[in-house]
Parts: structure tokens; C-alpha cells; sequence
């Protein structure tokens, strides 16, 4: 992997003076990301989302590559027609055949784990050379905080409210890495704005297999996890150090785990109570809630062992 | 001198000879009957090594239309086909496509909507997609439907033009009906095609572009609308003269509006696609007994050529327009709003009739032709219009 020097060397293919809220976790990962393309050439695609509409508005671009924003759940099917047209150009010898171009779709959770699940999964079954990355904050924010199947099980959002008989969220967020590993694509991880140097090792990974690869990136949302702008960071990291989000990739189908020091590890009640959208979880009555949260975070991390294990 | 080759061939079978002629840098396609011939065909080019052509095989046809898209906007040539629910399915990013002036070339193979579901040939699924910014033809034949494909990538890669095109042809009845045709020798058809060559590709990275950018409040959206409301008025006479010069070449007349007996005539029907054989058949039985009969058929529905209509319905007594699609809740169906229009500054106004007729591939019978034209005769003698008739039920 490049040193930190070298990586702060590679072009800004998102550049600042973007209109993303101050401490959005998606800009943080669209630029990680990127710097594991290295000083490739790359066209970037985007879902309709926060991303999208802060980093575009017409005269303005905060893109200094090339940019397509097709519609909301067609971001993969988009990026798969631009690497096709790149292989059909090369086809044609309108494109040297030594040129390389490397292609990415950020796509945020509501935009890949809903509406865009279809048109992932069909571009990674048929393999086309491309990055997909999913900036993961757990609801539509785009929209005002509406629950996602990315939402985690108790948090509030506009859809998913808290009152006298709902507390949050009913439903456990969808394992969507096992999904998309599930195709058997050369390349899929888990990896948060909380760790830079495993996100930037996985997309240089991502960049680098010949074939789709996947990138679920948690990306804090302060506007909808209720925190600040600058805890961004720290809330990300508290979430893989209560296992809440497990850093771990399925390479060729071999499964392994980032570990985390035994002494970082918490409940994840400590990631939960730092967020506004769970501060009704620590109310007299949720106990059983909490525990069924703690239960759930333990069983995921278990099967995720076990998956390591199994392809060792 | 074009070499011509004489064959039995289907209307989708003609479409895939014109898009292997064209020969598209990517392909995206779904299934659905009765298109679906028309991309098999293209796979086994593929296959055998004839096309360059990157075939992609996608999950759905918001996918189709979705990667065509991203496809076009890299700067490659790029060809699809679909019908009904495809295209239904793809209505949000047939916006996309015209408003990001891509000229990407799609068949479509007219097909019912459901429910109730129905696989056989109407027009609803292109009229639902009428006010998409797509330039639209309907083809007679076999032989037309590879025509107007040839003429689409012209159209579409005209720099003033920029627009997607949809060559459509009637599901079975000409998708699949066998007839003779003529096809044109590949130099003689890529010399006319000629090389896409692309403004804005996302692939040329020296000049990085923004396709697709968010053009809120302030007026860029509109502006961007009045463009595209532009490019396809400006696209008509455009149409012509590629029509025209494909004309030259095949020996095959090119007009927006194709009329037969309309010099003298009093009576017509304008209809769109396959159903206007059958209607010149009887117009031609009637010119027997002394009827001056007429039909206008419709080439190019978008931009729609309502000068040409006004003219050729100049002198005429009485007209039918027979939909093959309807516009439930409005006082007429789709192809008479436009003869409505097209006619409401003419000096003398004819006498019109709407009738929609065989929708879900319902028998377009020579009987209910002779009911219309009957019709025609008691609405000049001054009998009540009773309005949009539902033909051979109602």
C-alpha cells in the first residue's frame, strides 16, 4: 500500500468547495476511496443522492474527472454501460489498446441496498470491471432520514419513529457484503471513514482484482445520527470497535476480519449512546431492546467468524 | 451501385441486419416478446465474431436504457430494442436519455400494455412514451422498419439533432410476418451511417466532462428543456433530408407522411403503421365503386409533421383517425389529438371521426374498414358524430 505521503500526493478527483455538509462521511470516503486509484485515469459514476446533488450543481462541478449522474437505482447498470463502451471503443481501435481506465459508482445506502440492489447484482453476475461503492450512513438523508433496509434494528428516522408502541426501527439492517459475495466477485469488503488506512488498502485492492469489486463504506451522517460535524470520525471507529461494523473482505472467496485490539473492544451501547437517533433505546422500558441490539451485533460478529475460519 | 440481396426476412430479423450494419460499439439488452428476435439475432453476430460490439446482457430493461446511457454518454454508438412493459418499465430513463442528449437508437416492438396483459400489437406502450424527447417512427413493413433503423443512427448522431430514436415496427405483425426485402450491402449502408464521432465523451479524460449534473432552481433546467423542445422541432427537416438521401440510395421514396389517393380524396383515414395496408386495400375497393377514398399513414410521429398532415387533408370532406392506443379521459385518443391540432388553423376544417381499433392485436378486419369509410360518407351528409368509437365492438 502507498505511504501516507503518497497518498496525499494523488490527484482530487473530488475537490473541495463541494456543498455536502462539514463533516459528511461521504466525501471523507469518496476521497479515500479514490486515492486507491492511484494516478489511474477514472470515470466516476453516482446514484441521485447527497452525493450527487452537492457535487454537481449545474454550472458547478467539484469533479476534476469525468462525471456521470444518471438516475437513482441504476448507478451500477450506468457504470456498466461506460465500461462496456470503453471495451466496445477499444473494440474498434477508437481507444489504444494499452489506454487503462478504471471505473467507479458511489451509491448511498437507500440508492444500493433498496432501490439499486437489482442493478448491482446483475452488473457484478456479469462481471464487468468496475468498483462499486456503497457510502453507507443507514437511511435516506437525502430525503430527510427516511429508514433504509440499511437501517440499523432501534434507530429513529422519519419513517421509523419513536412513540408510544414503536421504538425505531423493528427490522435488522440487511448483510449486504454477504450478498454481493455472494456472486462470487473477486473483491468485497466492509470498510469505514473510521480506519483510512483499511479503506484505502481495500479500494486499491478493489481498484486493482480484474473485475467488479464491492465496498460497503459506513459513512456517519451528523445531520441523521444526531451528532456533530466533527465526531464524524470517531463515531465511525466507535462503531468497529463495539463490532457494530466489523471491518473484514472476501477476496476470491476468502473470507478474513481487520482485527480489533482486545482493549478497544466495547458494548455497543457506547456506540449507540453517543447518537441522538438512539437516545430513546436508554429510556426505562428498552432494556430488552438494548440486549436484543448487543445480541444481534454478537451474533453477526460470530458468523463472520466463522466465515473466516471456514475459507482460511 | 448498392448490391441489393432479395430476401424472405421479418420485420426483426430486417432491424438486426440494420444494427449489425451499424454495427453499435455497445449493445444492452433485455428480452421481451416479440422483440426478443431481434437482440438473439444480435447475439449470434457476436458469437460468430461478425460485430465488434459489446453485448451486454442486462437484468432488466431499466438496465437496458440505464447502460445505454452511461454507454452513450462515453462516447460510443449504442443500439437497443424492447416493447410494452420494457418500455413502460424504462419511461423514467427515457427521459434521461433525450434529456442528456444521448443518440442512442432503440426498437420498439408496438406491443399492448397491460392489464389485461397481452402480447400482441397496439401502440400504447410508444404512446406512453410519447412526450420522452425521443424522435419516433413507426414503420409498415418488414422493409421499412430496416429503412427507418438505417435512417435512426443518422437522425440521432446529427450534431443538431442529439437525440434518441426509436425506430418502432407492430409486435407479430411485422416483427414476425415474413415478406420480401431488400438488404442493402454493408459498404453501401456503413458508407451512409458514416462514424459517430462524440463531443462530450466521459472517456476523453484530457477534456473530463459532466454528463447528468443537477441543474435545480435558477432557470438551467428549463433552459435545458427549452434545448431539447428545439433539437426535436429542428430535428423534422433533418429527418427529411437524411430520409431523402437514404431515398437516393434504396430507391425507396422517403416521406414524413406516406399518402396514397390523397390528391382528390374526400374521404380518409390516417392511421400509424402495419393496419395501413389493409386501409389502402379498401380505399382502393371504394376508388372501384367511385368512392374517392384515401389514407394518410404517419411515418414519423415525433416531431410530429402537422404541416404535412394540414396539407394532405386540405379538400377533404371527412376524415377517420384510427388510434391503436387510447387516452383514457380524454376526448380523443393519441394519433386524433394530434390531426386535431394539426388541423385547427386549416381555413376549411373536415369533418373527423376517432375510432380506436385493434388494440391487443384485435382483427384489423377489411369489414370494419368499409364501416369507417361508411361512416365518413353520413358525417359529410351532415349525421351527429357520436365521437371516439371503439371500432368493430362498440
Amino acid at each position: 500500500m502507498a505511504t501516507i505521503k503518497e497518498l496525499a500526493a494523488t490527484p482530487d478527483r473530488l475537490c473541495s468547495g463541494h456543498r455536502l455538509c462539514g463533516g459528511c462521511g461521504a466525501s471523507i470516503a469518496v476521497r479515500q476511496v479514490l486515492m486507491g486509484a492511484g494516478d489511474s485515469d477514472v470515470v466516476v459514476t453516482s446514484a441521485t443522492g447527497c452525493l450527487e446533488v452537492s457535487t454537481t450543481c449545474y454550472p458547478y462541478s467539484s469533479w476534476s474527472t469525468s462525471f456521470v449522474h444518471n438516475a437513482f437505482a441504476n448507478a451500477a447498470a450506468t457504470c456498466s454501460g461506460v465500461e462496456a463502451a470503453y471495451k466496445g471503443l477499444k473494440a474498434a481501435g477508437k481507444i489504444p489498446a494499452d489506454k487503462e481506465i478504471k471505473f467507479v459508482a458511489f451509491g448511498g445506502d437507500g440508492g444500493t441496498y433498496d432501490i439499486g440492489l437489482q442493478s448491482l447484482s446483475g452488473a457484478m453476475e456479469r462481471g464487468h470491471n468496475m468498483v462499486y461503492v456503497c457510502y453507507d450512513n443507514g437511511a435516506y438523508m437525502n430525503t430527510g432520514i427516511q429508514r433504509s433496509s440499511a437501517t440499523p434494528k432501534g434507530a429513529w428516522a422519519t419513517t421509523s419513529e419513536v412513540g408510544e408502541v414503536l421504538q425505531g426501527k423493528t427490522q435488522k439492517r440487511k448483510d449486504l457484503v454477504s450478498i454481493i459475495a455472494a456472486h462470487g466477485i473477486p473483491y468485497a469488503a466492509q470498510a469505514s471513514v473510521g480506519n483510512w488506512k483499511d479503506l484505502v488498502a481495500k479500494a486499491e485492492k478493489a481498484f486493482n482484482v480484474d473485475g467488479p469489486a464491492f465496498l460497503d463504506v459506513l459513512a456517519p451522517c451528523p445531520r441523521g445520527w444526531r451528532i456533530e460535524g466533527d465526531q464524524t470520525v470517531e463515531i465511525a471507529r466507535l462503531a468497529t470497535n463495539t463490532k457494530f461494523w466489523p471491518l473484514f473482505e472476501v477476496e476470491n472467496g476468502k473470507w478474513s476480519m481487520t482485527p480489533v485490539k482486545e482493549k478497544d473492544l466495547l458494548p455497543v451501547s457506547e456506540f449507540l449512546k453517543a447518537q441522538g437517533r438512539f437516545k430513546h433505546l436508554f429510556k426505562p422500558g428498552n432494556e430488552a431492546l438494548l440486549e436484543e441490539i448487543q445480541a444481534d451485533v454478537d451474533a453477526y460478529y460470530e458468523y463472520l467468524v466463522r466465515r473466516c475460519a471456514e475459507t482460511v | 451501385m448498392p448490391k441489393v440481396t432479395t430476401l424472405a426476412a421479418s420485420g426483426n430479423q430486417m432491424v438486426g441486419e440494420a444494427f449489425r450494419q451499424a454495427e453499435p460499439d455497445v449493445i444492452a439488452a433485455y428480452p421481451i416478446t416479440p422483440q426478443t428476435a431481434i437482440v438473439e439475432s444480435y447475439a449470434k453476430f457476436v458469437a460468430d465474431g461478425r460485430v465488434h460490439t459489446e453485448f451486454v446482457t442486462v437484468e432488466s430493461e431499466h438496465s437496458s436504457m440505464s447502460a445505454c446511457i452511461g454507454a452513450s454518454a462515453a462516447g460510443a454508438r449504442v443500439a437497443t430494442a424492447t416493447s410494452s412493459q420494457g418500455l413502460a418499465y424504462m419511461w423514467e430513463v427515457l427521459h434521461i436519455a433525450a434529456g442528456m442528449r444521448l443518440p442512442i437508437v432503440m426498437a420498439n416492438a408496438n406491443r399492448a400494455i397491460a392489464a389485461p396483459i397481452n402480447i400482441h400489437c397496439d401502440h400504447s406502450d410508444v404512446m406512453g412514451a410519447r412526450d420522452t424527447g425521443w424522435v419516433i417512427f413507426f414503420a409498415e413493413t418488414a422493409q421499412e422498419a430496416y429503412d427507418n433503423t438505417v435512417i435512426s443512427f443518422r437522425v440521432a448522431e446529427h450534431p443538431d439533432v442529439l437525440l434518441p430514436v426509436m425506430t418502432t415496427l407492430d409486435g407479430f405483425i411485422t416483427t414476425h410476418a415474413m415478406e420480401r426485402c431488400e438488404l442493402l450491402d454493408d459498404e453501401t449502408v456503413k458508407a451512409f451511417i458514416g462514424e459517430y464521432k462524440p463531443k462530450h465523451s466521459l472517456l476523453d479524460l484530457e477534456n473530463p466532462v459532466g454528463h447528468g449534473m443537477f441543474a435545480n432552481l435558477g432557470g438551467a433546467y428549463m433552459q435545458a428543456k427549452l434545448a431539447e423542445r428545439r433539437a426535436l422541432d429542428n430535428a423534422a427537416p433533418i429527418i427529411k433530408s437524411l430520409g431523402d438521401e437514404w431515398a437516393a440510395i434504396c430507391g425507396r421514396s422517403f416521406d414524413m407522411i406516406d399518402c396514397w389517393g390523397m390528391e382528390d380524396a374526400e374521404y380518409a383515414i390516417v392511421i400509424l403503421g402495419s393496419a395501413a395496408g389493409n386501409a389502402r386495400h379498401v380505399a382502393r375497393e371504394l376508388r372501384a365503386q367511385g368512392v374517392k377514398a384515401g389514407v394518410v399513414r404517419v411515418r414519423v410521429f415525433r416531431p410530429f409533421p402537422y404541416a404535412e398532415l394540414a396539407e394532405a387533408l386540405s379538400g377533404v370532406k371527412a376524415v377517420a383517425v384510427l388510434d391503436r392506443s387510447d387516452s383514457f379521459g380524454a376526448q380523443a385518443a393519441p394519433l386524433a389529438l394530434e390531426v386535431y391540432t394539426a388541423l385547427f388553423d386549416a381555413p376549411v376544417r373536415p369533418a373527423i371521426r376517432n375510432y380506436v381499433y385493434g388494440l391487443g392485436g384485435a382483427d384489423v378486419t377489411l369489414e370494419i374498414l368499409h364501416q369507417v369509410y361508411d361512416d365518413l360518407d353520413k358525417l359529410a351528409a351532415g349525421e351527429a358524430n357520436p365521437g371516439l368509437v371503439y371500432l368493430g365492438i362498440q
